[in-house]
């Protein structure tokens, strides 16, 4: 039996999807969620291999400890062997508590399905090299990295359960949660246009935000960009912000210092854009522009209208 | 107060990442260690700021053999008060963070702060797992915290955005991006942290989780495709029809 934890915080997400399909790949999958999603939307989770879905609306996901008491007791109940999760920044808090309770090997990032002798492999050294781990104990506890797989339909709707879970209070008590509307989050996006100072100043953002709003995409930007002020820290992708593995990253402007790649070299197709030829970005590169951020990306934006327009 | 910040040994961002030993181990040969910089820039900087500001004590700890005596004196050089090593090689997160936690549990630490991650291992997993030793509140990802009386206040990174937090003391947190500046120790640092107590002590009886059974380095990305900055049509359709990201 495998439980899997979703953060439905947002709805059911894509990452959501992913956990589901991936647990339905080891076995008979039952979801568990908290917060205070309308049942009728957890139902669809179903349609990718859960068999029920337990929400319990009592709890929510401001303290890890709660969460950690609540996955170990419905494992317990439901004789988890295997616990999935997806490794957003609710897993990265909880599963490490988890393991220590349960005693149960944690595999940190998965990017691929578990193998047949139990190991997976993992991100280390910021991307610079993979890791196989194996888990030692009988139970294992896996966070997968959002876009390793792809969500799978195998079935229909299920059965969704509401829960009292009976966790202790939370102690930790949230004064304000501060996210800005409307945007796509980083970590889910599948496509992300991304800048730095070779754009010269925020005022310029307005080709990246066009650019990223026909495509789809969200914005991101490197570091010095984060760090004068131009965007917001939540922006940031690198070593030391937000690392992201989108289908596409194009990145104009931006260098490509090691520091930067570590956060985008998981990305599926990287488009680099810059004026200088020997930018070590265009080394991590699949494709790469050897032109002025201020025309190429108005360029690339009526050609992404163009081809859109042709194949609606 | 009496604050225990966590670090780990790292190889430095430069070094090449080779592997050895039918690619099992980890290629040391010429890579010159530091302390993890989320270790040093965020937890550790910001316990020495705290300190500053309310009194107390910081102490250093981190889990491995003799030879990683110098990363504790480099982290000692910006300003802690001591250290300790857990005498024995770090097997795994788990092991690694069962060993922090006796020691916290014996000798009472109102706050326990690791970096974000490591940037070998990058697990995360650490500071979540003492937190749960102890039973005690923890708070990843925090890019602020600030000490009143006997309550922190912490912001930390949700999905999308950040959140701010009160969490009675004690508690263990994760510290990222945004807690507090690199510090350059200085020389006097420098020789203070040649004589500041380092005490070894033997490690508890623990076994791992996991165990890394093997390496890969991805294979080199073929040349990049350069494209006419006047043709975007191009890049359009390799987009679509060959790399099929759009």
């Amino acid at each position: 039996m495998v439980l899997v934890y979703l953060n439905t915080d947002h709805g059911v997400i894509k990452s959501a999807l992913e956990v589901v399909t991936y647990g339905k790949k080891i076995g008979e999958v039952v979801a568990l969620t908290t917060g205070s999603l309308d049942e009728s939307k957890l139902a669809v989770l179903g349609q990718y291999g859960a068999s029920k879905v337990i929400i319990d609306s009592t709890t929510k996901a401001d303290d890890p400890q709660q969460i950690t008491n609540l996955v170990a007791k419905v494992a317990e109940q439901i004789g988890a062997k295997t616990i999935v999760f997806s490794n957003d920044l609710i897993a990265k808090a909880v599963a490490p508590r988890l393991s220590v309770k349960l005693k149960a090997g944690l595999i940190a990032g998965a990017v691929e399905m578990l193998a047949a002798d139990g190991t997976c492999k993992v991100n280390v050294f910021s991307g610079k090299a993979m890791g196989k781990v194996k888990v030692n104990s009988e139970r294992k506890i896996i966070t997968l990295l959002p876009n390793s797989i792809q969500p799978e339909i195998t079935g229909a709707d299920c059965a969704v359960e509401k829960i009292d879970g009976g966790v202790d209070a939370s102690r930790i008590k949230v004064l304000e949660t501060k996210i800005p509307e409307g945007e796509i989050p980083l970590s889910e996006a599948e496509l992300v246009v991304s800048a730095g100072r070779g754009l010269k100043g925020p005022e310029n953002w307005g080709m990246v935000e066009e650019l990223a709003k026909t495509l789809g995409a969200a914005t991101a930007c490197s570091r010095p960009v984060a760090d004068i002020g131009w965007r917001p820290d939540h922006e940031h992708v690198g070593q030391t912000g937000v690392a992201i593995r989108p289908n596409l990253y194009i990145a104009a402007g931006i260098s490509g210092a090691i520091q930067h790649l570590a956060g985008v070299n998981g990305s599926k197709v990287i488009v680099v854009i810059n004026t200088d030829p020997e930018a070590p970005f265009f080394k991590a590169a699949d494709y790469g522009v050897v032109g002025d951020a201020f025309e190429v990306l108005p360029k690339l934006n009526e050609a992404i209208k163009k081809f859109k327009a042709s194949n609606n | 107060m009496k604050i225990l910040v966590c670090i780990s040994k790292a190889p430095d961002t430069t070094s090449k990442i080779a592997f050895t030993n039918g690619n099992t181990e980890f290629d040391e040969n010429g890579v010159q260690y530091i302390v993890n910089p989320y270790d040093e820039w965020y937890a550790l900087v910001r316990a020495l700021e705290l300190k500053e500001a309310n009194g107390g004590n910081v102490t250093i700890i981190t889990v491995g053999p003799a030879a990683d005596d110098a990363v504790i004196r480099k982290a000692l050089a910006i300003g802690a008060d001591d250290a300790v090593r857990v005498d024995t090689e770090p097997t795994d997160a788990y092991f690694t963070a069962m060993q922090i936690a006796e020691y916290a549990k014996a000798n009472g630490f109102d706050l326990v702060l690791t970096g974000k991650e490591t940037i070998n291992y990058n697990g995360s997993q650490v500071g979540g797992m003492i937190a749960e030793a102890l039973d005690m509140p923890y708070v990843s990802l925090a890019t602020k915290l600030d000490i009143e009386g006997t309550t922190a206040t912490l912001e930390r990174e949700v999905t999308g955005g950040v959140q701010v937090v009160k969490v009675d003391l004690p508690l263990v947190a994760s510290c990222a991006k945004g807690m507090a500046e690199q510090r350059i120790p200085n020389m006097r640092g420098i020789m203070a942290a040649r004589t500041k107590p380092l005490t070894v002590v033997a490690p508890a009886s623990v076994e791992s989780l996991t165990t890394f059974v093997g390496y890969d380095t991805p294979a080199p990305k073929s040349a990049v495709k350069l494209i006419d900055p006047e043709n975007m049509d191009e890049l359009v359709s390799l987009l679509h029809n060959e790399a099929k990201v759009i």
